[in-house]
């Protein structure tokens, strides 16, 4: 028996029964998940090559040591922490939202998507700040000489080899790749996120009106929290590849 | 019919379920820190005279073996892969074993590229003995 499959009533496959035990949508969903790991696949992995060929790269803890309301103090890791904290959270719930579909509980699955979203947006305001202290943040570079002030954006990235200047150590310009590849990858991971809470809104809109308790499952749920999980899985991943290595 | 089945099954497995989730979030926080806390570590080592890379390297792939085991506990417990059938499993697992040759490959090239960055390769001698009067810009133009 296996748990997970909720079974609806609906018809089966036109070959007459699904040669995987689940329904068309739900499998389709996992190709297209499948497909998609591939494209984060390739720009981790873009990222990687790019970051192999270089002497040096940014400093991750360097780099993201900043947390909100606590000024230049220097903590490196805990703001992504917070992040991945919120996103595991939220993928808590959405497990327990699916769950409830399960037991045709329609306040249950309620609470949970409520929370998943507000996981969700509580994540996209944290990338949000996150970007922000990026691109405005301003860092001493050597430039052609002179001392500039950059932030890191997509074309500029103050985060190079430190040298002695006037008796100081100041950095100089990096490898420009870094801003490009770390606000596309989280870019698109967020882009992700985004169209996560629409989906998770749209699923508890839908619920609301009682339309899955008509059709008699809460297979879209299910669907919706492939996708949901999907996303956290891909953060795991950028945590890992910008964050922690 | 098959529907009353089903919801009375879920009704008896209610808590375990439960459980299994509040379980697996629990085993995910668990080594999200102790990813932290490695992460830290090298931040640590680091900032010392002089750094072990050996060391970092060996923390950095443990950091890599935590991450693939919260990615094996999402997909198996919460995107519940691991209760489907397993020609269904392997659907989706086989074809991601592309992503072996992937990594290794591009990040064999990037180092490699990184060597030629480094060296002269043998590149400049090469082009000066096939066209000795090359004009003086192009030499030692690299990066």
């Amino acid at each position: 028996m296996t748990t997970a499959t909720a079974q609806p009533t609906t018809k089966l496959w036109s070959g007459g029964k699904s040669p995987f035990n689940v329904s068309y949508g739900k499998l389709m969903m996992w190709y297209f998940l499948m497909s998609d790991a591939f494209t984060f696949g390739a720009f981790l992995i873009s990222y990687g090559t790019i970051r192999f060929s270089q002497n040096v790269w940014a400093n991750s803890n360097q780099v993201f040591n900043a947390f909100p309301f606590t000024g230049h103090a220097n903590l490196p890791l805990a703001f992504v922490s917070l992040m991945t904290f919120i996103l595991i959270l939220s993928s808590v719930t959405m497990v327990l939202a699916v769950h409830n579909g399960h037991n045709m509980n329609r306040k249950g699955v309620e609470k949970w998507l409520i929370f998943t979203i507000l996981g969700g947006l509580a994540f996209l305001g944290c990338q949000a700040w996150e970007w922000t202290h990026l691109i405005t943040g301003d860092h001493e570079v050597l430039v052609n000489g002179t001392l500039q002030h950059w932030g890191t954006t997509v074309t500029h990235n103050p985060w190079g080899r430190e040298i002695l200047f006037n008796g100081k150590e100041v950095a100089t310009p990096g490898p420009i790749a870094f801003g490009g590849y770390f606000f596309g990858i989280t870019g698109f991971h967020g882009f992700h996120v985004f169209s996560g809470v629409i989906i998770n809104s749209v699923m508890l809109v839908k619920t609301r009106l009682r339309h899955f308790e008509q059709r008699g499952h809460y297979e879209m749920i299910e669907k919706a929290g492939l996708y949901w999980h999907f996303v956290d899985l891909v953060w795991v991943f950028v945590f890992l590849c910008f964050y922690l290595v | 019919m098959s529907q009353v089945v089903t919801a009375e099954v879920f009704h008896h497995n209610d808590n375990a379920q439960v459980k299994r989730i509040w379980k697996t979030f629990w085993i995910l926080l668990v080594l999200t820190i102790l990813e932290l806390g490695i992460g830290l570590t090298i931040y640590t080592i680091h900032k010392g005279d002089n750094p072990n890379h050996t060391l970092v390297l060996m923390f950095k792939g443990l950091i890599c073996i935590f991450t693939l085991a919260k990615a094996f506990y999402i997909v198996s417990v919460f995107m519940h892969l691991g209760d489907e059938i397993r020609n269904m499993i392997m659907t989706i697992i086989v074809p991601l074993l592309l992503f072996v040759w992937f990594i290794v490959a591009f990040l064999w090239d990037g180092n490699s590229w990184k060597n030629l960055r480094n060296t002269d390769a043998g590149s400049r001698t090469y082009i000066e003995k096939v066209q000795p009067k090359l004009p003086a810009k192009e030499k030692g133009h690299k990066d």
